[in-house]
C-alpha cells in the first residue's frame, strides 16, 4: 500500500477539516457560551495533526489508484469521525465520555443523526451548531463517494450508475473525475441548503434553527437543535412540508440533480425508473400510514396525512426526524416505517440504507424466478429504464443484499450478547446500518440508555451501512493488502 | 416506361415478371449470371450483370434515359448508393429504394434530395408486419387491404355454411343490413372470377372480395360466415425483423409470445420488447409448443425466413391445437399448395411489396395499388383529375362509365369540408374532379385501359 500518498491526502483533508472548526467559534463568541476555548483546542489539534501528515510528503506527485478508494474511503470516515469527537470531548458542556464524543461525532458524518445527548435544548450554541454542521460536511463526503467512488470500485451492483456519470471514465486514476463531479455535486448540494435554509426562516424558524434545520434536512441527517426534533414545530404546516419536499429532494439521485442543473430540465426524472418506483412507494406507504393514523383516531385526518406522509418521508430518506414520538404509535407503524427505513431512497442521494434500485432489482430477480418457472425456455432479462442489467450486477445485488442481511443478524446478536433487550438490539443495529437515526424499545428517543460496548458495535454499523459494507470488509481481507 | 431495375431477388424478380407484362422495357441488374439468365429465358427483359452501384453497370443498362429506377438489391448501402449515383451523374427522375434497416429509417429526413435522394423507400418488413397486424383485426379475414388511408378495407372471406347471407342473392343483402353501405367487387369460385351482380347467389366456398369502411367490415363478415372471437394470444415463431416489429405492433393488445433459435437474438429481443415474452428455442419442438399451451392458442405464426420451416411449424401447430395458423411463405409455388388446407392464411411478402412498389410505376395519379390472387388480380385506388371535357370519368354516373371487362369500382372516397367521406359505388353516383376511386380489376391485363381512362385528356392545362 503507498501510504505515503495516502497519507498527503489525509493531511491535506484534515488541515481542511480544521477549517470547518472556525463557524463553530464564531457561533460560541456570538452567543458567548464559553465553549470556544474547546473548539480551538479541537482546531489546534486537527490543524497541527494535518500538517504533520502532509508536510513530509507535500511535494510528493502521485496519482491514486482505483484500489487505493478503498482505504481512502473507508479511513475517511474513521479518521475525520475521531477528529470530529474532539469538540465533545474536550468541552465540558456535555459531559460526554470518548465513547459517546465517537458516537456522536460518527452518527454526525455518517448522516445517521441517532444522538446520545439529552436535554438539547439547554446545550450551548456552538456545540448544537457543530453538530448540525457536521451532518451537512458528511452529506457532501455521502454523496461524492456514493456518486464518484462507489460506481468505480463497482460496490454492490453501483457500477449500474458507472456510464450514468459524467467525466472520463475507462481512466483508473481517482483525481480526474472526482474532481469535476464533486464540484458540480457540491454546487448543487450547497444550493438545495441554501433554498432550504431560506425556506425555514420564512415559515418561522430563527435563524440559528433555520440554519441549523437546513443542514441536518438535505444531509438526511436527522440531528436537530431540539429534544423534540421537528415535533417542536409541528404545529407549524409550512416548516414541516417544507421538510418533506427538501427531505425528499435530497433522496433522489444527485446524478438526476446533475443533469437538471446542466442541461435545464426535468423531464428526465420521471424516466428514471428508479425514481418512478421511489415516488410510487412513498406515496402508497403515505397513504397507508395516513389511514392507518386516522382510522384508529391517533389524529385528525388533516394531521393524519401530515404526520403519515412526515413520518414515511423522514424514515424512508433515512432523515430519522420526528414530528411525533411514533415509537408509541401502534407496533404496525413503526415497524413498516423501520423496514421503509432499510429499504432507503434512491442511490447516489445522501439517504442510507439498501436503497431502492437494490430493491428493484431484488424484486425483479425474484418475479423472473416465477415466470421461468411457468416458462421454461423464455429469456426474461431484468431491465432498468429500458436497459439489460448485466448478471454481474444482479449477482453484485444479491451478495451485497446477503451480506447486508448477515451483518444485521450478526451484529444484532452481539448487540443482544451485550445485555441488550431483543427489540432494542434490533431496532438499533437496523437503523444504525442503514443510518436511519430513531430505533424502538430503550433507544426510542436517544441512545443514552445503551450501553457502552453496544455503542462501539453501532458506530460499528454505522460505518458499515455508510461504507456499503463492502467497503469496509474488503479491507479485512488478506488479498486485498497482497501485492 | 424504361424502368431500371436493380436486385433480381424475389422482389426484383417478381417485379420485373409483373411490370414487363405492361408494354415497359424492363432492365434487371445483378451479380448472378445464373439467376438473370433464368430471368431472361422465361420473360422479355434485357439483363446486364455486374455490381448493381457501379456507374458503369448503371450506364450498360442504360439509366440515362431511365423513367424509374428501382433498387432492391439484398444491402441496404448498395440500395442508396445506387439512388445517390443516379440522380448526381444521370438525374433519374423517380428513384424507389428498399432499405430494411430500422436505424435508417428512423430518420426520415436522411432521404432527400439534399442527403440520399430517394423518392420512395419499400421496406417489406413494414409493409409485411402491418399487413398481419391488420388481419389480426378482423379474425376470418383472409385478407385486408387498406384504402384512403385505412378508412376504406378491401376484405376478402370465405363464404362459409352458416353465415345468413350464403345460399342468398346478394341484394338480399341490402334488405338484411339496412345500415350498413358495402360492395362486392367480386366472387372467385373454385379459383374462377364472377363479376357479382344483383341476383349472383353466394355458395359456400366462395372467396368474397367485399368493399366497406372500416367500422363496418365486422357485421358484413358477420353475413358471410359464423363471427369468431377476437384474437388474443398470439405465438410468433421467428425474431427476425418482422416478428420483432410485429411483436411491437402487437403487444400491448395482444398477450404474445415469441420462439427464436438464436439465443443471441433472444436477448435482443427481450431488451427492445417489454410486454412480450420470449423464448429460446425451435418452434418445431413439440415439447416447447405443449408447455407454451399450444392449445389455447388462437394465432400461430410462423415468420421465419425459411419457408419449409414454416410450413412445417404451422402444421404442427395446427395439429397441437391453434386456432388459427398464418405462414410466412416467399416461395410462390408453396402459397397455392398450402393455402386453404392445414395451413389457415398463406402470407407472400412479395405480393405485398410489389404492389406498393406498382403504384409509383404506374401511369396516372395511383394512390394505392394493391396486387391479389398471385397477382392475376389488382385493386387500384386512382384519383380522378379533369373536369366534364377532359376526362372520361369525372361528371359521370358510375353506370355510364366505360369500364372495361372484369372490373368494377367499389367506392369512391371524397374529401368535403368536414372530413373525408365514403360513398359505396352505387349506379347513381356521380364522379366529381379530385374523387379517390377504387377500382378492383379481375383480370390484371385491363389495368392499362384503367390507367388510359383516369389520364386527363389534352387541353386540361
Amino acid at each position: 500500500m503507498r501510504i505515503a500518498v495516502i497519507a498527503r491526502v489525509f493531511g491535506i483533508l484534515l488541515t481542511v477539516f480544521s477549517l470547518t472548526l472556525l463557524p463553530p467559534i464564531a457561533v460560541s463568541l456570538w452567543y458567548d457560551d464559553d465553549t470556544h476555548s474547546a473548539f480551538v483546542a479541537a482546531f489546534a489539534i486537527t490543524l497541527i495533526t494535518g500538517l504533520f501528515m502532509w508536510l513530509p510528503v507535500h511535494d510528493l506527485r502521485q496519482d491514486l489508484r482505483t484500489r487505493d478508494g478503498f482505504v481512502v474511503t473507508s479511513l475517511f470516515w474513521l479518521i475525520l469521525g475521531s477528529f470530529g469527537a474532539l469538540p465533545f470531548i474536550i468541552s465540558p458542556q456535555p459531559d460526554l465520555s470518548i465513547t459517546d464524543s465517537i458516537f456522536e461525532s460518527i452518527s454526525g458524518l455518517t448522516t445517521t443523526g441517532a444522538t446520545v445527548i439529552t436535554g438539547l435544548d439547554s446545550l450551548p450554541p456552538a456545540i448544537l451548531y457543530y453538530r448540525q454542521q457536521l451532518q451537512w460536511f458528511g452529506g457532501i463526503g455521502v454523496i461524492v463517494i456514493a456518486l464518484a467512488i462507489l460506481p468505480m470500485l463497482g460496490i454492490g451492483g453501483m457500477q449500474l450508475y458507472k456510464a450514468e456519470i459524467p467525466g472520463p471514465v475507462k481512466d483508473t486514476k481517482l483525481t480526474p473525475r472526482i474532481a469535476e463531479t464533486a464540484r458540480a455535486l457540491i454546487v448543487i448540494y450547497v444550493i438545495l441548503t441554501i433554498l432550504c435554509g431560506i425556506g425555514y426562516w420564512w415559515a418561522g424558524m430563527t435563524v440559528f434553527d433555520a440554519v441549523g434545520h437546513a443542514f441536518s434536512t438535505v444531509a438526511n441527517g436527522g440531528f436537530s437543535t431540539h429534544d423534540a426534533s421537528m415535533g417542536f414545530y409541528a404545529h407549524n404546516r409550512a416548516i414541516m412540508v417544507i421538510c418533506i419536499l427538501f427531505m425528499f429532494t435530497a433522496a433522489i439521485n444527485f446524478g438526476l440533480h446533475f443533469y437538471a442543473f446542466r442541461n435545464k430540465t426535468i423531464k428526465h426524472y420521471w424516466r428514471d425508473s428508479e425514481f418512478r418506483f421511489y415516488v410510487m412507494l412513498i406515496l402508497g406507504a403515505g397513504l397507508l400510514i395516513s389511514c392507518y393514523l386516522w382510522i384508529l383516531n391517533i389524529f385528525s385526518p388533516g394531521n393524519s396525512l401530515l404526520h403519515g406522509f412526515f413520518q414515511v418521508v423522514s424514515i424512508s430518506t433515512t432523515a430519522g426526524f420526528a414530528s411525533e414520538n411514533f415509537s408509541a404509535w401502534p407496533v404496525f407503524l413503526p415497524y413498516a416505517l423501520l423496514l421503509l427505513g432499510i429499504l432507503g431512497a434512491c442511490a447516489g442521494s445522501t439517504s442510507g440504507g439498501i436503497k431502492v434500485v437494490r430493491g428493484m432489482l431484488i424484486l425483479k430477480s425474484g418475479l423472473r424466478e416465477l415466470n421461468r418457472l411457468v416458462h421454461a425456455n423464455a429469456v426474461i432479462p431484468i431491465k432498468i429504464n429500458r436497459k439489460i442489467v448485466p448478471n454481474r450486477i444482479t449477482d453484485a445485488v444479491w451478495g451485497f443484499f446477503a451480506v447486508y442481511v448477515l451483518s444485521f443478524f450478526i451484529l444484532s446478536i452481539i448487540v443482544i450478547a451485550t445485555g441488550e433487550d431483543f427489540v432494542t438490539a434490533v431496532t438499533t443495529v437496523a437503523s444504525c446500518l442503514s443510518n436511519i437515526g430513531p430505533a424502538l424499545g430503550d433507544a426510542a428517543s436517544h441512545y443514552g440508555a445503551v450501553n457502552e460496548v453496544a455503542k462501539w458495535f453501532l458506530i460499528l454499523a454505522m460505518l458499515m451501512g455508510r461504507l456499503e459494507i463492502f467497503t469496509l470488509l474488503v479491507l479485512l481481507t488478506p488479498a486485498f493488502w497482497r501485492h | 416506361m424504361k424502368i431500371v431495375i436493380l436486385g433480381a431477388g424475389q422482389v426484383g424478380g417478381s417485379l420485373a415478371e409483373a411490370l414487363a407484362s405492361e408494354r415497359n422495357d424492363i432492365v434487371l441488374v445483378d451479380s448472378d449470371e445464373k439467376t438473370l439468365r433464368e430471368l431472361r429465358d422465361r420473360i422479355d427483359i434485357f439483363v446486364v450483370i455486374g455490381h448493381a452501384s457501379h456507374p458503369d453497370v448503371l450506364m450498360e443498362a442504360g439509366i440515362e434515359d431511365a423513367d424509374i429506377l428501382v433498387a432492391v438489391t439484398n444491402n441496404d448501402e448498395t440500395n442508396m448508393a445506387a439512388c445517390q449515383i443516379a440522380h448526381s451523374l444521370f438525374r433519374v427522375p423517380t428513384k424507389i429504394a428498399r432499405v430494411r434497416a430500422s436505424s435508417y429509417l428512423q430518420y426520415p429526413e436522411l432521404f432527400d434530395n439534399q442527403a440520399i435522394p430517394i423518392d420512395v423507400l419499400i421496406s417489406p418488413e413494414q409493409l409485411v408486419s402491418e399487413y398481419i397486424a391488420r388481419l389480426m383485426e378482423h379474425p376470418g379475414a383472409l385478407q385486408v387491404l387498406d384504402f384512403a388511408d385505412g378508412r376504406v378495407q378491401l376484405v376478402t372471406v370465405l363464404a362459409v355454411q352458416g353465415g345468413p347471407l350464403v345460399g342468398h342473392q346478394l341484394r338480399y343483402l341490402r334488405e338484411h343490413m339496412p345500415k350498413v353501405d358495402t360492395r362486392v367487387a367480386a366472387i372467385y369460385r373454385r379459383n374462377r372470377p364472377i363479376i357479382p351482380q344483383g341476383d349472383t347467389v353466394i355458395e359456400a366456398g366462395d372467396e368474397v372480395f367485399f368493399i366497406a369502411a372500416r367500422a363496418d367490415i365486422r357485421a358484413v363478415m358477420s353475413e358471410l360466415r359464423r363471427l369468431e372471437h377476437g384474437y388474443k394470444r398470439v405465438i410468433i415463431a421467428g425474431g427476425g425483423n418482422i416478428g420483432l416489429r410485429l411483436a411491437n405492433k402487437l403487444e400491448n393488445r395482444y398477450s404474445v409470445k415469441i420462439i427464436e433459435r438464436s439465443h443471441e437474438r433472444c436477448v435482443f429481443l427481450s431488451e427492445e420488447l417489454s410486454h412480450t415474452i420470449v423464448l429460446h428455442g425451435s418452434a418445431s419442438d413439440q415439447e416447447l409448443l405443449l408447455e407454451e399451451n399450444i392449445e389455447d392458442t388462437d394465432v400461430f405464426l410462423a415468420l421465419t425466413n425459411d419457408d419449409e420451416a414454416n410450413i412445417m411449424s404451422s402444421l404442427l401447430a395446427k395439429r397441437l391445437g391453434a386456432r388459427k395458423v398464418m405462414t410466412l411463405i416467399n416461395n410462390r409455388a408453396y402459397v397455392d399448395l398450402v393455402q386453404g388446407g392445414e395451413i389457415d392464411i398463406a402470407i407472400s411478402p412479395q405480393q405485398n411489396t410489389i404492389g406498393s412498389l406498382l403504384t409509383h410505376v404506374r401511369r396516372g395519379d395511383m394512390v394505392n395499388v394493391h396486387s391479389l390472387r398471385r397477382g392475376a388480380a389488382e385493386a387500384i385506388e386512382v384519383v380522378a383529375h379533369g373536369d366534364e371535357r377532359t376526362s372520361k370519368v369525372v361528371g359521370k354516373k358510375i353506370e355510364d362509365i366505360d369500364l372495361p371487362e372484369g372490373a368494377s369500382i367499389g367506392a369512391i372516397v371524397r374529401e368535403t369540408e368536414n372530413g373525408s367521406e365514403v360513398l359505396m359505388a352505387h349506379d347513381d353516383v356521380v364522379v366529381q374532379s379530385d374523387d379517390h376511386v377504387i377500382v378492383f380489376l379481375v383480370d390484371r391485363r385491363q389495368t392499362r385501359h384503367v390507367e388510359q381512362l383516369f389520364q386527363v385528356g389534352f387541353g386540361f392545362f
